[in-house]
């Protein structure tokens, strides 16, 4: 039977469609715990393609005749073997091309929404880690924030949206993540933006982020007005984008919270955070739509694929956002925290300048998911 | 450690350096030692869960220069 590869871009429509998928996961158990690909109504089983050198004949009565079947691996070359074996057996098969590295890398652009005077809002949506950038586009520029390592992408848009990018921003320092954005101001020739309470040890020249400022993107003055909100970092800056959307980095997210144990200073932040989403926020317009650096959950996405909210239902539906009690809020995100995003330290020494790992470690040290959250 | 053979699967992609370890070890026996010289970094994950379920000892490993050293032994 026929063996085709599947590609990340299709998964990802897959799981924006809400679509079957029978996925045969063929990494070690350990990889396999730790992280995969999710989809509402895709279904695993993980068997190691080191146990199944001898053939696929136990596995075979588990795999479904009536849904697409998907092999992965972690590069691919294991995929392909065991989807080889499959085939012999009569089974319709694909395996992910360039398997979970390229799952991990694959972006998708979804338009969240239009601004006055013809501006336009778009979020990138790393399905694959969880992490979601953006592009403000107005009046032939456009700016991006939080940008991820895959700058072409984001190059590539604005290019065909007739835009030059001339603001590039980052909420935070990151640390599950490799931040893009001094690579495409450098290539742009754009402002690069960071809180400077995160660039304390930056290796590099930026623009300092502070509270209050504003910078417009086009003549059609959509405002990009910055709110200083510590608490997953001390320097966490939230912007305000043309008076509808508030980018709340990884202080909110739809449903949960940012973390603050990231850069080793849980006890000392938490008040910060509390004080952001408890006092801060509050003071914002409830119609404002929220628009996280990540998601955490796959129910988190909606219809499109995009991920957003209304600032007033999160207070509602957040349970992060709806914790009376301090101790009982302190405890929350200082106690039974997930595990840290891998390679979280040396992360964030990528993105301060301070080592210059190339690509393959790069990717080796985002794989996983983002765990930026609390719940 | 004294190495009964040595195979060389550097240079070669998941799932080669485990597919040739398997056979090269199935001509060996028990409690001979195979070492294994590799570059594909997900081989160390997998060659330990591999040796464990096959009841194989991972005796050692080692990095050098982007090359990983594995020592198993035939259970």
């Amino acid at each position: 039977m026929t063996i085709q590869a599947m590609t990340a871009q299709e998964v990802t429509m897959k799981v924006f469609n809400k679509e079957e998928l029978f996925i045969v996961d063929v990494r070690n158990e350990s990889d396999f715990k730790d992280w995969k690909i999710e989809g509402e109504n895709f279904e695993h089983i993980n068997t190691p393609y080191f146990e199944l050198l001898d053939g696929v004949e136990e596995m075979i009565k588990e795999i479904p005749t009536h849904k697409e079947v998907l092999v992965v691996c972690a590069k691919e070359g294991s995929s392909v073997m065991v989807a080889e074996m499959l085939s012999d057996y009569g089974v319709d098969v694909f395996y992910l091309k360039g398997g979970m590295k390229a799952w991990s890398e694959h972006i998708e652009p979804v338009k969240v929404g239009d601004l006055d005077d013809g501006g336009e809002m778009y979020q990138f949506v790393r399905v694959g880690k969880g992490c979601l950038s953006y592009m403000v586009v107005s009046d032939g520029e456009a700016a991006v924030i939080d940008a991820t390592r895959m700058t072409d992408i984001y190059l590539d848009f604005a290019i065909s949206k007739g835009a030059k990018i001339t603001n590039v921003f980052d909420t935070h320092l990151h640390a599950d993540h490799i931040s893009g954005g001094r690579t495409i101001a450098e290539k742009t020739g754009a402002a690069y933006w960071l809180p400077p309470k995160d660039a304390t040890e930056v290796t590099f020249d930026y623009s300092p982020l502070e509270d209050g400022h504003d910078v417009v993107i086009g003549n059609t003055t959509i405002s990009i007005a910055a709110l200083y909100s510590p608490g997953h970092t001390i320097g966490s800056t939230s912007f305000v984008v043309g008076n509808k959307f508030l980018l709340s980095g990884d202080i909110l997210f739809i449903d949960s919270i940012g973390r603050p144990d990231l850069a080793g200073m849980a006890e000392d932040w938490v008040g910060d955070l509390r004080e952001t989403l408890y006092e801060r926020y509050r003071q914002l317009s409830e119609e404002l739509i929220v628009l996280p650096a990540h998601f955490m959950i796959i129910d988190e996405l909606n219809e499109d694929g995009s991920v957003s909210e209304r600032l007033g239902t999160l207070f509602t539906n957040n349970h992060g956002l709806r914790i009376e009690n301090e101790t009982e809020f302190r405890h929350l995100v200082t106690e039974n925290l997930p595990p840290q995003p891998h390679a979280f330290q040396e992360i964030r020494e990528v993105n301060m300048g301070k080592i210059s790992p190339d690509l393959e470690q790069q990717r080796e040290m985002e794989i996983g998911p983002n765990r930026c959250a609390v719940r | 450690m004294e190495s009964f053979n040595v195979l060389d699967a550097k240079g070669l992609a998941c799932p080669m350096p485990i597919v040739k370890t398997k056979k090269a070890i199935g001509e060996m026996e028990t409690g001979q030692v195979l070492e294994i010289h590799t570059t594909d970094k997900g081989a160390k994950s997998d060659l330990s869960a591999w040796a464990k379920s096959g009841g194989h000892e991972l005796v050692k490993h080692e990095e050098d220069n982007g090359v990983f050293t594995f020592w198993i032994k035939k259970g």
